[in-house]
This record gives structure tokens, C-alpha cells and sequence, in this order.
């Protein structure tokens, strides 16, 4: 068991990374990483809703009708996170601010979903549990690092919480920050360059490079692995043992009407 | 006047993709081909309008009388999400054209983040029924033109001779943060 607790932990952080392997998250990666304790912050509120909705999702793995079951998990997310939201503007209400709507947009986190679908609709809560605390520290540590990284080149600090700061550059230096890495930009241009070094990287191993997640593709939804995202409503997935699937899956109408290739099967 | 404004600001100033990252997952899955990308984008502004709408007229006359406005996440992201399947589902009887250029995206709107952004948005200006659906149009107007801009531009770059390291992700995303400086551009219009 201590084994198996030990490998999920690791699987989330490193080989299942959900930002730099599976590209997911990435609206709220972008957008609360002005700073390091912005990026920490946000990592952490992500992990204790992904640990807690794994656990009782897990719990409630048997008894959840699998017609009904997209909805019931977004229903515990979103109450999960409304408490959360409550603890943050009681105990932190400066982080609270900071984060803003993005608080309340962890529901529709598709990290969150995504463990709930793959992992804990099929596994015991233990492991359940501690897959979502594994990927949710690999969310925080991609975050706080994205955090640390824009914040140092563009106002010079990292860890600053206003009066103390870990570390600051020295006036008169090199380098003089440059704001624009704390603006909307920077953050697609400091992830692009993380990415690429990441790229570098898994090419000198002989892995596949980081694709642009297609949705209108096949397998595009695979990393997300919610089913629903194939094109195929939830209406339709209950109904496929029944009754033949109407509507044609997103992705032959698509290679249809832009011509491309065959369609498949 | 308010409302031009209104729709302006959401449209270009504060680009729901640009400038507040909501809605990236669309933005960069589905702006591989110009076409798929306009049929998303009909889709976005569809859906993100009427939610403005219904989620406005629930926040106003349900959810402030009865002293629950801490349960609009909740409610909201339900309604969106019946709202969607609703709207696939009419649409697929009523209209079996629009359906096939519209109908087939309405799923992948569920989990988007730009239309929960939205709408939450609206209740935090405190804006009234007509004012959200201004805002919500503007909103999807913005996300609809950055995904166009995105698609074409990602057709040109295609066969360009691109760094090994950087082909797929890095250069779709430093292509997004050079649109983002564009549009940061337009905040001095306000």
C-alpha cells in the first residue's frame, strides 16, 4: 500500500504533470501567476479540492448512477469549492482578492474533472486520495516555479508579499525588470519557453514533443479523458447501450466539411 | 452609450482570452483551421449571451431575495450546463443545418471556462439584465475574433521553419502573447 501511496504522489508530480504533460489548466496557470505566493496560493486551493472530490468521489463511486454522474461531480466540486472560497476570505483575504474569479473558476478546472473521470470513478479512496494531493502538488510546484520565474523579470522580487520579499535585485544591476512579464504576455511567452526547454529535453530522450491539444481531431480529448468531450453529448453516452448514436462524432463531421482526409472507420 | 461602452470594454480593452485567459482550451484546440473556428466561435457567442440572460435574471430575482448569493457558483455552472444541453437539443430538431455548423462545438462549451468567467463577471460589476447581456456579448464577441485572428494566422505559420523545440505548443503560445501585446494596445481607447 505505502508503495502504491508513493507512485501515485510521484506519478502526479512528474510523469502525469497536468500543466507541462497534459497541458491542462492552463486558463488559470496564465492568470494568477503575476507572483510567486499568487502562483502557491492557487496551487494549494486547486490541491485540497482535487484531493477532497477525488476522496468522495471514490467514496461515492457506487452509488453515483453513470447517467448522472458529470453532473454530481460538478455539483461536489462546486460545493467544495464554495468552502473553500468561504476559508480564503476569513483567513487569507489579501490572497483572496489577489485571485479574484479565479477562485470560484477552479470548478471548471479540467485537472479536477479529469482525475475525477480517469482516476477516482475507478479506485479506492486511499489511492483516490492521494492521487489528487500527487497531481495537485505537481499543479503547485509548475505554478509557484511560473510564479517565481515572471515575478523575478518583471518586478525584480520573488516571494515578495509587499514588505518581505525572499529575494530582490539589487538597484543598479544588469537587469532591469521588465514589466511586461507580469502583463498578459509574458505569461504566454515565459510558458512557450518552458514548454520548449521541456521539448528539448523529452527530443534528446526520443519522446514525442508537446502538441497543441486538437479538439476537433481524433484523440484530441484523449489527455482530458472526460467522455463527453469526444463530440458526444451526455444525453448520448447514456443512451449508446440502447439506442444507435445519431449524430456523428465531432471529428468526421469536421474532416467532412474541411475536406480532409477520410472520414474514419 | 453605456452599453457600447459596455461592449467595446468587454470586446477589446479586457479580451476575455487575451488579456483575462479564460476560455485558453478552445482558443488554442479548435483555431487549427478557419473554419472550425468561426463555427466555435458562433457557438461561444450563442451560448455566452443567453447564460448572461437566464444566470442575470436568477442572480436578481432568486438568488438576492432569498439571501443565497454564495451558492451562485453552484447554480450558475448547473444552469449553464442544462443551458447547453437545452440548446443542442432544440437545435438539432428545429434547425439540422445550423446543427452540423454550430451544434457539434455546443458540447465543448460545457466545461468553458470563459462562459462560468462571464457570467460571474456580470455579478461582480453589479450589472443589471440589460447591462449582462451587453457584457456577455461583448465577452463572446472578443473570444469569437481572437479565435478567428488565432486560426489564420495558424494556417500562414504552418509550413514556416520553425525552431524543432519550439513546433506545437511554444510557438502557438508566443504567438497568442504577441496578439496579447496588440490588444493591450487598446486599452488606452477607454
Amino acid at each position: 500500500m505505502g508503495k502504491k501511496i508513493l507512485e501515485r504522489l510521484g506519478n502526479g508530480i512528474i510523469k502525469e504533470n497536468p500543466i507541462l504533460v497534459g497541458m491542462l489548466g492552463i486558463c488559470s496557470t496564465l492568470a494568477v501567476t503575476t507572483s510567486a505566493i499568487n502562483g502557491l496560493g492557487m496551487g494549494a486551493s486547486t490541491l485540497i479540492v482535487l484531493a477532497l472530490s477525488n476522496l468522495i468521489i471514490s467514496l461515492l463511486r457506487n452509488f453515483l448512477p453513470n447517467s448522472v454522474r458529470i453532473p454530481g461531480y460538478i455539483v461536489i466540486v462546486a460545493s467544495l469549492v464554495t468552502i473553500i472560497q468561504f476559508f480564503m476570505q476569513g483567513f487569507v483575504p489579501d490572497l483572496y482578492e489577489s485571485l479574484g474569479i479565479f477562485i470560484p473558476l477552479i470548478v471548471v478546472n479540467c485537472i479536477i474533472l479529469g482525475r475525477a473521470e480517469s482516476y477516482a470513478a475507478k479506485n479506492g479512496p486511499i489511492l483516490s486520495l492521494f492521487d489528487g494531493i500527487g497531481v495537485g502538488l505537481g499543479f503547485t510546484m509548475t505554478l509557484t516555479i511560473l510564479g517565481a520565474i515572471r515575478e523575478f523579470l518583471g518586478s525584480g522580487t520573488v516571494f515578495s508579499t509587499g514588505a518581505t520579499q525572499l529575494f530582490k535585485l539589487p538597484e543598479g544591476t544588469w537587469y532591469e525588470p521588465a514589466s511586461i512579464f507580469v502583463l498578459a504576455p509574458g505569461a504566454f511567452f515565459v510558458l512557450a519557453f518552458m514548454t520548449a526547454v521541456m521539448n528539448r529535453a523529452k527530443r534528446k530522450k526520443g519522446l514525442p514533443q508537446a502538441e497543441v491539444p486538437d479538439y476537433t481531431q481524433d484523440g484530441g480529448c484523449a489527455s482530458c479523458s472526460i467522455d463527453s468531450c469526444a463530440g458526444k453529448t451526455i444525453a448520448e453516452m447514456n443512451n449508446k447501450n440502447k439506442v444507435e448514436i445519431k449524430s456523428r462524432p465531432i471529428d468526421v463531421v469536421v474532416k467532412e466539411k474541411t475536406g480532409e482526409g477520410e472520414t474514419k472507420e | 452609450m453605456n452599453l457600447i461602452l459596455i461592449i467595446v470594454s468587454a470586446a477589446f480593452v479586457n479580451n476575455v482570452v487575451l488579456s483575462q485567459f479564460l476560455g485558453l482550451c478552445p482558443f488554442l484546440g479548435v483555431s487549427k483551421r478557419i473554419k472550425t473556428s468561426t463555427g466555435m466561435g458562433g457557438a461561444v457567442i450563442a451560448v455566452i449571451t443567453i447564460s448572461s440572460a437566464i444566470c442575470s435574471l436568477l442572480y436578481q430575482f432568486v438568488l438576492v431575495p432569498l439571501d443565497l448569493t454564495y451558492l451562485n457558483t453552484i447554480v450558475f455552472i448547473l444552469v449553464i450546463a442544462s443551458l447547453v444541453q437545452f440548446l443542442e437539443m432544440y437545435i438539432k430538431k428545429s434547425n439540422p443545418k445550423l446543427y452540423e455548423s454550430l451544434g457539434v462545438y455546443l458540447p465543448l462549451i460545457t466545461t468553458n471556462c470563459a462562459v462560468l468567467g462571464a457570467v460571474l463577471t456580470n455579478v461582480q460589476k453589479d450589472y443589471n439584465f440589460i447591462e449582462s447581456v451587453a457584457s456577455g456579448f461583448g465577452t463572446s464577441l472578443g473570444f469569437a475574433i481572437a479565435l478567428l485572428l488565432m486560426a489564420s494566422i495558424r494556417e500562414r505559420i504552418e509550413g514556416n521553419d520553425i525552431p524543432l523545440s519550439f513546433r506545437g505548443m511554444p510557438i502557438v503560445l508566443i504567438t497568442a502573447g504577441l496578439m496579447s501585446i496588440a490588444f493591450i494596445g487598446f486599452s488606452g481607447v477607454l
